[in-house]
C-alpha cells in the first residue's frame, strides 16, 4: 500500500511508543503494554474483517489458546518432578496429565503459542468456507465457538483452572516477572511485536495476495469466476489473524499475570470487534488507536462512573456503524497522506497569521474595523 | 474608553484572583482545623458485571464502617479515604485495578474481591506490590499467603459444620448440585470424602453453567437419584429458576430439604422469600443473630441504605475486615502491611457483629458457625450453632493431607 | 424412579426447552430470512417482555392481570421492535454484519438500562395458582414422572404461536407479501408491493414474538437484565441449523437442538452437554450448509 509514503509517520509513532518508559508511570506503562499486546489481535482483525470481509466474533478463543498455552508453561516452570500446580491439587487430580507434560518445556509452548492458533483458525475457516457458508453465519458460529470454549474451559476445572483460569506466575525464562527491568524489557518485547505484525501486515496487504482478498470481500463470486478457489485464501487470512491473536494473548498473559474464561468468552470477542470498529476496519493504524483508545477510555470511565461504561460502548457501536463506518482511521488516513499535511500545514500558517492579527487588533483596537483588518489578512494569505 | 474597559477587566481579574485565593486558603485552613491528615485506603469490588449484584453491597457495608471509624476520630488520628475501584467481574479487570491501587494510589491496604477468580487474580499483584488485601467472602480455602486477610469461611467453618448438622438430622443420602466454577467444585470435593468417610453416600454430583436458568434435567437427575437432602452451591439469579422449578415439579423445600451455601438474606429478599422458605442455609453470620453488636450494625446500615435493606454473611465480613484492620493498625502503631498483619493475628477476641472473633496466625478468622432455616420474613431462624468459634483450616486434612497453611 | 421413567421426563424436559427456543427463534428466522438481518439485540426482546410481564403483574387487577402480562410483553416488544427497525435498521440494509454490530450496541446499552431502572437483582414473576401444580404419574413402570403445568403451557403457547405465524404467512393477504418480498424483493416492488413496509411488520411481529417468549420464560426463571444473553446464541444456533425464512426449518431446529442437549444430559453434565450442542452445530453445518430446510433460488450472492 501507501506503506512507502507514510513510513516516517509509522517511524515517529513508533519513536514516541518506544520512548514511553521515559515520561510514563511503571503502572501507566503497564496499561499500555497490556493495550498494545492487544492491539496486535485488532491488526488481525484488520486484515481478515476488513479486507477479507469475513467478521468473526470469536477472537477470544484464539487469544484464549495463546495465552492458556503461555499460562500453562509459566504454571509449571517453577514445579519440581512430581509436583503438579496448586489448582489441579484442589480439583482432585494427583498427577500431570500427559498432555500438559510437554509444556514443561519452553520451546514446547512458544510453539504452541504460534502454531495452534492460527491452525485452529485456519482449520475451521476451511471446514466452513469449502462448503460456501456465508459470511454472517461464519460470524455467528465463531460466536458459538467462543461460548463453547469458554464454556468448556470453566467445566474442566481439573485441567484448565477452570473460572479462575491460570494465574500466579513468577518467572519466564529464569526471569522473575515481578522486577521492573523484566516488566520495561516486556513493554519492548511487545512493541517489538507490534510494529512487526504492524509492518508485515501493511506489506502483505500491498501484495497480490492482499488485492485478491478486497476482490474477495467485494465480490467472492466473481473472484470465483476468475479462476481462483477462494477458501484457501480466506481460510489463510482468518489463520494469520489467529495467529495475531496468539501471540497477543500470550503477551496479553505476561502483562496482567491472569488467563481465565472471562477474557474468551462471547462479550470480550465482540468487545474485541468494537476497538477495531472504533479504529477503523480498514485502517491498521487505525486499528491500533481504536484498541488504545477504547481500553483507555475504558479504565478512565469505569474509574469515574462504572454503570456508564456499557451505555458508552453501546453508543459508540451504534455511532461508529450508522455515522462513521471507517472509525477514526477512516478520519485520519487522509491526513497522513503528504499533499494533505502540506495543505494543512498551509492553512495552519493561515489561521497563525490570521491569529496574530486579530490579536494585534485588540492591541490597537479603535483605529481599524474589525472587517477591514480581515479583509486585508484574506488577501495577504 | 478602551484603556477604561482594560482597567475594569484587570480589576475583576485582580479581585477573582484574591478570592480564590482566600478560598483556597480558608478551606485548607478549615481542614487542617479538622485535623484532616488522610490515609488511603483501597475498595475494590465489582460494582458493574454480573457479580455486582453481590459485591455492590459488601462495598456499601465496607465503606460503613470507614463513615464509622472516620466519624470516632479515625485511625490513629487520620481520616481514612477510600478510593473505590471496579473490578467489573472480570479477573483481569481485578488485577490491573489492584494494581492501580498500590502503585498510583499508594493505598495502604485493600479491601475487596468477591469470587476466586478476583482473588487469584489480585494475589500476585498483592505479594509483588507488596499490599495487603482483606478478602470478606466464603471460599474454598487451599490457599496461604501473606498479603491476604481471609475473613470468609474456610470450608471447614461452613460446610463442614452444615455436614454435621445435616447427619445429626438423619440426613446421609445426599445430592451435591453446584454453578460451574472453582468454590462448588472445590466444595464438594471435600464433601465427598466426608460423606464417604462418615459412612454417608453420594447419590449425585451436578454443574451448571454460571446464570444457567433450565434446571428440567437436573430435577430429572434428582428425582431419578432419590436423595434425603440436596446441597446447594449455586450462584445468584440459578437459584431463582432451581427453585421455582424444583417446586413446579412438586419436590418443594418442605419435601426435599435443601442446604444451601450462597443463598444469604440478600437473595432471599431477591428471590421473594415464599420461594425459598423451609430450605435451610449454613453461614457464620445471620441478620438475626442475637448480639447487640449485630444489632448496633444492622441498625446502623439500614439507617445509611434504607429500612429495609438486608444484611449478609459477606457484608458483615466487609464491615468487619475494616474495624479488625483499623485495632491492627492502632496495636502496630503502622500502617506497614507486614506489621499490620502482625498485629492482626495477635489482637484479643473482638465481637464486631457476629459473635466473638479473632485472626488466628494463619491469617484466617476464628468464627461461629450457623444453621439457619429460612422464614416466611425473609429472616433466617437460627436451629443450630457450633459451641464455640472454630479455628480455621485452609487445607482440609481428610482431603488434601500433609498440607499445612504457615505463614511467617 | 425407572430408567425408562427418566428416559421419558428427558423427552418432555427437550420439548419444552425446544418450545421456548422457537419462541425465541422465530422473530429472529423471520426478519433474518426477509430482510438479511442480524439482529442482536433480539434478546434484549425476550428481556423487555419479561420485564413487562413482571410490571403488569405488579399493577393490574389481579384477575385480568396474568392475560394483560402477555398481551402487554407482546405488544410492547413489538412496538419496541418497530422503532428499532425504523431508526437504525432501516439504515443499515444489505450491510448485514454492521447490523449486527449496531444492534449489539443497542443490546449493551438495553442490559445497562435494565439494570439501571430494575438493579442487577432477578426479579420473579409468579405464576397464578392454577399453573403451580403439576401432573405425576403414580406407581407403574413411569412411576414418579412429572409434567409440570407450567411447562405444558409454555408448550402450548409455542405451538399456537407457531399455528397463527403460519396462517397469517400462507393465508392472508401480508403472508403473500411477505412470501414474495422473501423471493423476489426487487421483483414484489415492481409489482406494487410495499416492501419497506413488509420489513417493518415483520420485523415488528418478530420482536412480539420475542416479548411473548419472554414472558413465558419469566414463569419459569427470574427475569434479569442478562436473560436474553444467555439465550440469543442457541437461538442463533436454531436460525443457522433450520435455514432461512422457512418456519418448519425453524420448529425442526428447535426440537433438535432441544431434544439433543436433554438426552446428552442424561451421561454428562449441563456444561458439557452445551459444549456438545455448540460443537454438533458446527459439525452440521458442514453436512448442510444451508440448514435443514433450503429455500432454492437461482440468486447466487446471498446474504
Amino acid at each position: 500500500m501507501n506503506g512507502g509514503k507514510r513510513l516516517p509517520y509509522y517511524l515517529a509513532a513508533l519513536l514516541i511508543l518506544a520512548l514511553a518508559p521515559a515520561y510514563l508511570s511503571s503502572y501507566e506503562l503497564s496499561l499500555l503494554g497490556r493495550f498494545l499486546a492487544l492491539s496486535i489481535l485488532s491488526l488481525g482483525l484488520v486484515l481478515a474483517w476488513g479486507r477479507g470481509g469475513i467478521l468473526s466474533l470469536g477472537q477470544g478463543v484464539f487469544f484464549g489458546l495463546g495465552g492458556y498455552a503461555l499460562a500453562m508453561h509459566l504454571k509449571l516452570e517453577r514445579l519440581g518432578a512430581g509436583e503438579i500446580p496448586d489448582f489441579m491439587e484442589w480439583s482432585g487430580l494427583t498427577s500431570l496429565p500427559w498432555w500438559w507434560a510437554p509444556f514443561r518445556s519452553s520451546a514446547v509452548a512458544l510453539l504452541a503459542v504460534v502454531l495452534v492458533p492460527p491452525a485452529f483458525a485456519g482449520g475451521l475457516a476451511y471446514l466452513v468456507f469449502r462448503r460456501r457458508v456465508g459470511g454472517v453465519y461464519f460470524a455467528l458460529l465463531t460466536q458459538a465457538l467462543a461460548l463453547a470454549f469458554s464454556t468448556l474451559l470453566i467445566s474442566q476445572q481439573k485441567f484448565t483452572g477452570g473460572f479462575n483460569g491460570l494465574t500466579d506466575f513468577n518467572e519466564l525464562f529464569g526471569f522473575a516477572l515481578g522486577d521492573p527491568k523484566v516488566q520495561l524489557v516486556l513493554y519492548w518485547i511487545t512493541l517489538a511485536f507490534l510494529a512487526s505484525a504492524f509492518f508485515f501486515s501493511d506489506w502483505l496487504l500491498g501484495t497480490h495476495f492482499g488485492k485478491l482478498l478486497c476482490a474477495i470481500r467485494d465480490g467472492e463470486n466473481r473472484v470465483r469466476f476468475l479462476g481462483y478457489d477462494t477458501a484457501p485464501c480466506k481460510a489463510a487470512i482468518f489463520a494469520l489473524a489467529g495467529l495475531f491473536a496468539g501471540v497477543a494473548g500470550a503477551l496479553f498473559t505476561l502483562h496482567a499475570g491472569v488467563i481465565s474464561p472471562a477474557m474468551v468468552g462471547v462479550v470480550p470477542s465482540i468487545e474485541m470487534v468494537v476497538w477495531v470498529a472504533v479504529g477503523g476496519r480498514e485502517s491498521l493504524l487505525g486499528a491500533v488507536i481504536g484498541t488504545l483508545a477504547v481500553n483507555m477510555g475504558k479504565d478512565w470511565i469505569s474509574s469515574a462512573t462504572p454503570e456508564l461504561w456499557l451505555f458508552v460502548m453501546g453508543a459508540l457501536f451504534v455511532m461508529v456503524v450508522t455515522i462513521l463506518p471507517r472509525g477514526i482511521g477512516g478520519l485520519l488516513e487522509p491526513l497522513l497522506q503528504p499533499e494533505t499535511v502540506r495543505y494543512y500545514l498551509k492553512i495552519g500558517r493561515y489561521g497563525l497569521v490570521r491569529w496574530l492579527g486579530l490579536a494585534r487588533r485588540e492591541i490597537e483596537a479603535g483605529q481599524t474595523g474589525s472587517a477591514m483588518k480581515q479583509e486585508q489578512v484574506e488577501q495577504n494569505a | 474608553m478602551e484603556r477604561k474597559g482594560v482597567n475594569v477587566s484587570r480589576l475583576r481579574y485582580t479581585f477573582e484572583f484574591t478570592f480564590i485565593v482566600f478560598a483556597l486558603l480558608v478551606s485548607a485552613e478549615f481542614a487542617l482545623a479538622q485535623g484532616d491528615k488522610l490515609v488511603k485506603v483501597g475498595v475494590l469490588h465489582s460494582l458493574t458485571g454480573t457479580m455486582a449484584i453481590s459485591e455492590v453491597t459488601v462495598k456499601n457495608a465496607t465503606l460503613l464502617a470507614i463513615d464509622e471509624i472516620n466519624g470516632a476520630g479515625g485511625v490513629m488520628g487520620m481520616r481514612i479515604q477510600p478510593i473505590i475501584e471496579d473490578g467489573a467481574s472480570d479477573p483481569a479487570i481485578f488485577a490491573q485495578k489492584a494494581q492501580k491501587l498500590l502503585q498510583q494510589d499508594k493505598v495502604v491496604t485493600i479491601f475487596g474481591g468477591w469470587t476466586s477468580a478476583s482473588r487469584k487474580a489480585m494475589f500476585p499483584v498483592v505479594e509483588r506490590f507488596h499490599g495487603l488485601l482483606w478478602y470478606p467472602v466464603q471460599f474454598e480455602g487451599n490457599e496461604c499467603s501473606p498479603n491476604i486477610m481471609y475473613s470468609g469461611a474456610q470450608p471447614n467453618q461452613q460446610i463442614l459444620p452444615a455436614l454435621d448438622w445435616a447427619f445429626q438430622q438423619g440426613y446421609k443420602r445426599i445430592f451435591l448440585l453446584g454453578s460451574d466454577y472453582v468454590f462448588p467444585r472445590t466444595a464438594n470435593l471435600i464433601l465427598k470424602k466426608h460423606i464417604v468417610h462418615r459412612g454417608g453416600e453420594v447419590v449425585g454430583e451436578e454443574y451448571v453453567p454460571l446464570g444457567g436458568t433450565d434446571f428440567s434435567s437436573v430435577i430429572n437427575k434428582i428425582k431419578a437419584a432419590a436423595p434425603q437432602a440436596v446441597f446447594n452451591t449455586l450462584n445468584g439469579d440459578s437459584n431463582v429458576s432451581f427453585f421455582k422449578q424444583i417446586a413446579a415439579a412438586d419436590l418443594p423445600p418442605s419435601k426435599l430439604p435443601i442446604m444451601s451455601f450462597s443463598i444469604a438474606e440478600q437473595e432471599a429478599k431477591a428471590m421473594g422469600p415464599s420461594l425459598v422458605q423451609g430450605s435451610y442455609a449454613a453461614w457464620n453470620y445471620f441478620q438475626s443473630l442475637d448480639d447487640p453488636a449485630n444489632k448496633k450494625f444492622v441498625a446502623a446500615y439500614q439507617a445509611k441504605y434504607g429500612a429495609d435493606s438486608p444484611v449478609d454473611d459477606p457484608m458483615a465480613h466487609g464491615y468487619l475486615d475494616v474495624y479488625m484492620w483499623a485495632y491492627a493498625v492502632e496495636k502496630a502503631k503502622s500502617f506497614d502491611p507486614d506489621k499490620v498483619r502482625h498485629a492482626a493475628t495477635s489482637l484479643e477476641w473482638k465481637d464486631i457483629c457476629m459473635g466473638k472473633t479473632k485472626f488466628a496466625p494463619n491469617q484466617s478468622l476464628y468464627q461461629t458457625a450457623y444453621v439457619g432455616e429460612l422464614q416466611a420474613d425473609g429472616q433466617f431462624k437460627i436451629l443450630w450453632q457450633s459451641p464455640e468459634p472454630i479455628a480455621p483450616e485452609p487445607y482440609d486434612p481428610l482431603t488434601f493431607p500433609g498440607k499445612k497453611c504457615v505463614i511467617k | 424412579m425407572s430408567e425408562y421413567a427418566l428416559l421419558l421426563g428427558q423427552l418432555f424436559n427437550g420439548i419444552s426447552v425446544a418450545s421456548i427456543l422457537l419462541l425465541a427463534a422465530l422473530g429472529l428466522a423471520l426478519s433474518f430470512g426477509l430482510m438479511g438481518v442480524i439482529n442482536m439485540s433480539h434478546g434484549e426482546m425476550l428481556m423487555l417482555g419479561g420485564y413487562l410481564s413482571f410490571l403488569t403483574l405488579r399493577f393490574a387487577p389481579a384477575r385480568a392481570a396474568f392475560a394483560l402480562a402477555f398481551v402487554a410483553a407482546f405488544f410492547g416488544a413489538g412496538v419496541f421492535g418497530a422503532l428499532l427497525e425504523v431508526t437504525l435498521i432501516r439504515r443499515l440494509y444489505g450491510r448485514p454484519l454492521d447490523t449486527l454490530l449496531a444492534t449489539w450496541g443497542v443490546s449493551l446499552a438495553l442490559q445497562q438500562a435494565a439494570r439501571s431502572i430494575f438493579g442487577p437483582i432477578g426479579v420473579e414473576v409468579t405464576a397464578p395458582k392454577w399453573l403451580a401444580g403439576s401432573i405425576t404419574v403414580k406407581g407403574g413402570a413411569l412411576g414418579g414422572l412429572n409434567f409440570p403445568f407450567v411447562r405444558l403451557f409454555i408448550i402450548g403457547l409455542a405451538v399456537a404461536v407457531l399455528v397463527v405465524m403460519w396462517a397469517i404467512i400462507t393465508r392472508t393477504r401480508l403472508g403473500l407479501c411477505v412470501r414474495a418480498v422473501h423471493q423476489d424483493r426487487d421483483m414484489a416492488e415492481a409489482l406494487g408491493v410495499r416492501t419497506r413496509l413488509v420489513d417493518l411488520v415483520m420485523f415488528s411481529l418478530g420482536t412480539a414474538i420475542a416479548g411473548l417468549a419472554g414472558a413465558a420464560l419469566a414463569l419459569i426463571a427470574p427475569v434479569t437484565p442478562t436473560v436474553g444473553q444467555s439465550y440469543i446464541v442457541y437461538a442463533f444456533m436454531v436460525v443457522i441449523l433450520g435455514g432461512l425464512g422457512r418456519l418448519l426449518g425453524t420448529l425442526l431446529a428447535a426440537v433438535l437442538v432441544g431434544l439433543f442437549s436433554a438426552s446428552v444430559q442424561i451421561f454428562t453434565s449441563v456444561s458439557f452437554a452445551d459444549v456438545l450442542l455448540l460443537t454438533f452445530v458446527i459439525a452440521f453445518i458442514q453436512l448442510r450448509p444451508r440448514g435443514i430446510m433450503v429455500v432454492r433460488t437461482r440468486a447466487l450472492e446471498e446474504a
